[in-house]
């Protein structure tokens, strides 16, 4: 199977010279995680289907106690943003043909501004985490509480999967070089944190602005 | 310092300790089930010792090669369905004699037939089956390997430690009580505090992502590894299922891992999901339970459709008839099984109307299915038909499946449902369409390419024993099961009252036996076949007149499947080729070939993955902090690792394709007459009927 005889490649990508055999790899490994993306999508769904099964009860504070629209929007900017910028990290490498060294510390400038905002989105998640445990709403006090808490901490525990991802990007760029090893799972990560940042405008919209609407 | 070692691992948690304190013939059997751990074990690894065949076992564990992982999973299955066989024997026998009484305690029967139906659906079915789709897939495909071969390895590696910790539970403690299903909240930590469900949970959880990531791979290597010319609509049947089957996957095991993921904080974090206080709701359990349990049953059945369809058309030597039809039923059976799940709980409350929605939906089932069985029944006729082993597997299809089929329509009307939910019956009709379906497609799957990759047939006097022996059992073991459903007898009893019931029972437990002889015939073929490998040799590579492409190579199957990748320009390469007499000539270019190196890739995560479940079940923490540390350490490592590839000199291609061409060239082959004879060699002369 040779590359001449294939048609559908992703367009976009710059592999560098050589594309042939590269391009077939890029094809499967970054459809194959697309796929495993939409699987993962069905895993959000059913936490989703099972919160909106759920009410709050009398016995613990609601939506209107435990909710934080400020901290929430700090949130939702640090992600959407973060979004751009990991944006800009796969442009820099598409664009970037020339200075090795200078594509790879603008990749990586990208890269840790996203790092950064991710970790900022995590700093205000868990600081709500802890407000809402304090506040008498802990995950173990109702149905609703738990379908809550799980929902957004899966969230959660993808974005940190995401950060830890993304700087063992950064190291392998820095000490492997822009290779095509490295390209790809640039462009799979990318994929990852945009579906991220997507999960999360339904959380902001069903879960917060839904539960005190 | 103990609890912090060992969590609430106690001497006591040991099952053959238990013996000692309280013999009887209950905890006889329990702890003759718990010493085959440790015996077995040290049997294996004395035999490994013996033989000195630690080298190639670790060739074998490493390599990324898609027939010997297909192998491993049909091995791992063949290990668990011992264990099942054995258990559905125990409790068909123990129903015998349990009129007011019994020799099963009711816990150890709860224990018996969770475990045998967890195992038996999760450890044996969907190995078998994953199993199959390894070896054939990428050769029916014309590729060499799978898109993601140490992916591959991986989800064995998942699927080995659900089997680890479900076989660790006979040694050490117990296993849910909770069935298959597992509802809560029976399973729940107020009601179940012990380490039972913790291990169901596990291990159908930590296998369940393995599960998903083939899914995953075998998607994306029928889209994207196709070879040249191998349009959707020239792939072979069973790889339309496979395809089928890991859309399936990717699909349906999400809603899985969620609700094992919500059950396993609801025991270990004291969450609320599916308490019966706090506004946990157990309904939410059930559906999500079922939005993956019933994807799940076409998962098992369509791949067995896939190897009957092949089966029928090879061995009446004919174009499959209807293939398009047959395409169309395979997606529209994967479709509408994502819209029914709600039929397995007709009687929990929901509204007639939704029971009538979901009751319609389940019939519509039965159209894609009923078209299948004509097409096959249109495929044989007229056909050079010969009946052997595949063959008599397909027709107790027909007749033992269609039954199945039958019930199923009957259970289907949520106002009989109501009548026969939760009784025998319902066990009578689910047994009747995996055995019959699953089962025997798997085995007619096994005797069908066993000669492809080892390179000899399975002697065919035992398999014939061995398949009417299964059909045989099967008919008396679970036909009488309808009526004693019908005359009341529960699901998951362990005894009862009513003298009426045990003239069937006797007969279901003499069918039982049957069962578990025709499971000891499986390995008795076996066994004689390997001793006689030399007669059975099948070097050519084509026993049966195959029609598609994995038939086009020799026997066994070399590791890079095709010398240089086949082109196609039809629905039967091969049988097309062979017409032509164009089938061996020779190839006068050969290319260098790559093929990924062994890896311990997926040993690796399959160690730390049984360290992890282990260390969650007994509370120890440490180790399952270590282990899932361990894995993520893992993954970077490997990340970084360079990929490495062996390649494949030209030369060598040359050599052993070239000598394989010219005596194909000049042997004489043998007609469909001579196909189950020792001089059957595994080449195909044209026969009375030259093909359409
Ligand atoms: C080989 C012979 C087999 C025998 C003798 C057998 C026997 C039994 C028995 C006695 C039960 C318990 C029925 C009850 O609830 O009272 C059972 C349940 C079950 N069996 Fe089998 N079985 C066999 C094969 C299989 C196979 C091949 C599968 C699937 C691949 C299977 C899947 C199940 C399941 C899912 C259950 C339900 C377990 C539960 O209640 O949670 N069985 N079987
Ligand atoms: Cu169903």
């Amino acid at each position: 199977m040779s590359a001449s005889t294939r048609q559908s490649l992703h367009p976009g990508l710059n592999l560098g010279a050589e594309h042939g055999d590269d391009h077939l790899e890029a094809e499967t490994s970054v459809f194959g995680f697309w796929v495993f993306m939409m699987s993962d999508m069905v895993t959000f769904g059913m936490f989703f289907a099972v919160f909106a099964t759920t009410l709050p009860l009398a016995c613990c504070p609601g939506p209107t106690e435990l909710f934080d629209l400020g901290s929430i929007a700090w949130q939702t900017s640090f992600l959407l943003l973060s979004s751009m910028t990991s944006g800009m990290a796969v442009l820099t490498m598409k664009q970037e043909h020339g200075g090795r060294s200078a594509c790879i510390k603008k990749l990586v400038f990208w890269l840790l501004l996203t790092v950064l905002l991710g970790c900022g989105f995590l700093y205000r998640e868990i600081s709500d985490f802890i407000f809402m445990a304090t506040a008498g709403g802990p995950p173990t006090r109702s149905g609703y509480l738990s379908a809550l808490w799980s929902l957004v901490g899966l969230h959660g525990l993808h974005v940190t999967g995401g950060i830890l991802w993304c700087l063992v990007i950064v190291v392998g760029v820095m000490v492997r070089g822009v290779d095509l090893r490295w390209k790809l799972a640039l462009l799979r990560w990318a994929v990852f944190w945009h579906f991220l940042d997507v999960v999360w405008i339904f959380i902001f919209s069903f879960v917060f602005l839904g539960g005190l609407l | 310092m103990l609890e912090a070692l060992f969590g609430r691992l106690t001497w006591d948690s040991i099952i053959l300790v238990q013996e000692f304190e309280d013999p009887n013939l209950n905890t006889f059997i329990t702890a003759g089930a718990a010493a085959m751990m440790p015996v077995g074990g040290a049997l294996v690894v004395a035999l490994l010792f013996w033989m000195k065949w630690w080298k190639p076992l670790f060739d074998w564990l490493t390599s990324v090669d898609h027939k010997k992982i297909g192998t491993m999973y049909i091995i791992f299955a063949v290990i668990m369905f011992f264990r099942g066989v054995v258990e559905g024997v125990l409790m068909r026998v123990n129903q015998a004699v349990a009129l007011d009484g019994g020799f099963l305690s009711s816990d150890h029967f709860n224990q018996l037939f969770t475990t045998h139906g967890t195992n038996m659906i999760f450890f044996v079915a969907m190995p078998f089956l994953i199993g199959l789709i390894n070896i054939v897939v990428p050769l029916q495909i014309g590729a060499r390997d799978v898109a993601f071969p140490k992916l591959n390895q991986i989800s064995l590696g998942l699927t080995a430690v659900g089997g680890f910790l479900i076989m660790i539970s006979l040694l050490v403690g117990e296993f849910s009580t909770g069935g298959w299903t597992g509802y809560p909240s029976f399973t729940g930590r107020l009601i179940n505090p012990g380490v039972g469900p913790d291990y169901y949970i596990l291990s159908i959880g930590i296998s369940g992502i393995g599960s998903t990531l083939t899914g995953v791979n075998f998607a994306v290597t029928i889209y994207k590894m196709r070879t040249a010319g191998m349009s959707f609509m020239r792939m072979p049947l069973f790889t339309w299922t496979a395809l089928c089957t890991s859309i399936l996957l990717i699909f349906a095991m999400p809603p899985l891992t969620a609700c094992c993921l919500m059950l396993g904080l609801d025991r270990y974090l004291g969450f609320h999901f599916f308490t019966n206080d706090m506004g946990g709701n157990l309904m939410n359990f059930i559906n999500l339970f079922w939005m993956f349990g019933h994807p799940e049953v076409y998962i098992l059945i369509l791949p067995a459709f896939g190897v009957m369809s092949e089966i029928a058309a090879t061995f009446s030597g004919k174009r499959l008839y209807g293939y398009t039809g047959l395409v169309a039923a395979t997606m529209c059976i994967a479709v509408i099984s994502f819209m029914v799940w709600l039929h397995h709980f007709f009687t929990m409350g929901q509204s007639a109307t939704v029971n009538a929605a979901f009751g319609i939906a389940t019939l519509l089932v039965a159209i894609p299915t009923g078209v299948k069985i004509y097409d096959w029944l249109a495929t044989l006729w007229g056909g050079r038909i010969r009946f052997t082993t595949p063959m008599l597997y397909l027709c107790g299809f027909f007749v033992l499946f269609a039954i199945g089929g039958l019930s199923g329509v009957i259970l289907a009307n949520p106002t009989l449902d109501y009548q026969l939910h939760n009784s025998l019956f319902l066990v009578a009709h689910f047994h009747n369409v995996i055995i019959p379906g699953v089962l025997f497609g798997v085995l007619a799957g096994i005797y069908f390419w066993f000669p492809k990759i080892y390179g000899f047939r399975l002697l065919d006097g035992y398999s014939r024993i061995t398949a009417f022996l299964w059909a045989f059992g099967f008919i008396l073991a679970f036909l009488p099961l309808y009526q004693v459903g019908m005359m009341g007898l529960t699901r998951r009893t362990v005894n009862y009252d009513d003298p009426a019931l045990v003239p069937w029972l006797v007969v279901s437990a003499t069918g039982a036996l049957f069962l578990g002889l025709a499971f000891l015939f499986v390995l008795l073929t076996l066994w004689r076949s390997v001793v006689n490998r030399k007669k059975l040799a099948v070097p050519f590579g084509d026993p049966w007149d195959g029609r598609t492409l994995e038939w086009w190579t020799p026997a066994p199957t070399p590791e890079w499947n095709f010398a240089v990748l086949p082109k196609v320009d039809g629905r039967d390469p091969f049988t097309e080729a062979k017409a032509k007499g164009t089938a061996y000539q020779p190839i006068e270019k050969y290319e260098d070939i790559e093929m990924p190196a062994n890896t311990y890739y997926g040993l690796i995560i399959a160690a730390l993955g049984s360290g992890l479940g282990f260390g969650l079940v007994w509370y120890m923490w440490w180790l399952a902090i270590i282990c899932f540390l361990g894995c993520i350490v893992t993954v970077i490592t490997y990340a970084f690792l360079p990929e490495r590839k062996k390649i494949i000199p030209a030369a060598e291609v040359r050599e052993i394709d070239e000598a394989w061409r010219r005596a194909a060239r000049e042997a004489r082959g043998v007609t469909r007459d001579d196909e189950c004879n020792e001089a059957n060699q595994g080449l195909a002369r044209p026969d009375l009927i030259t093909n359409p």
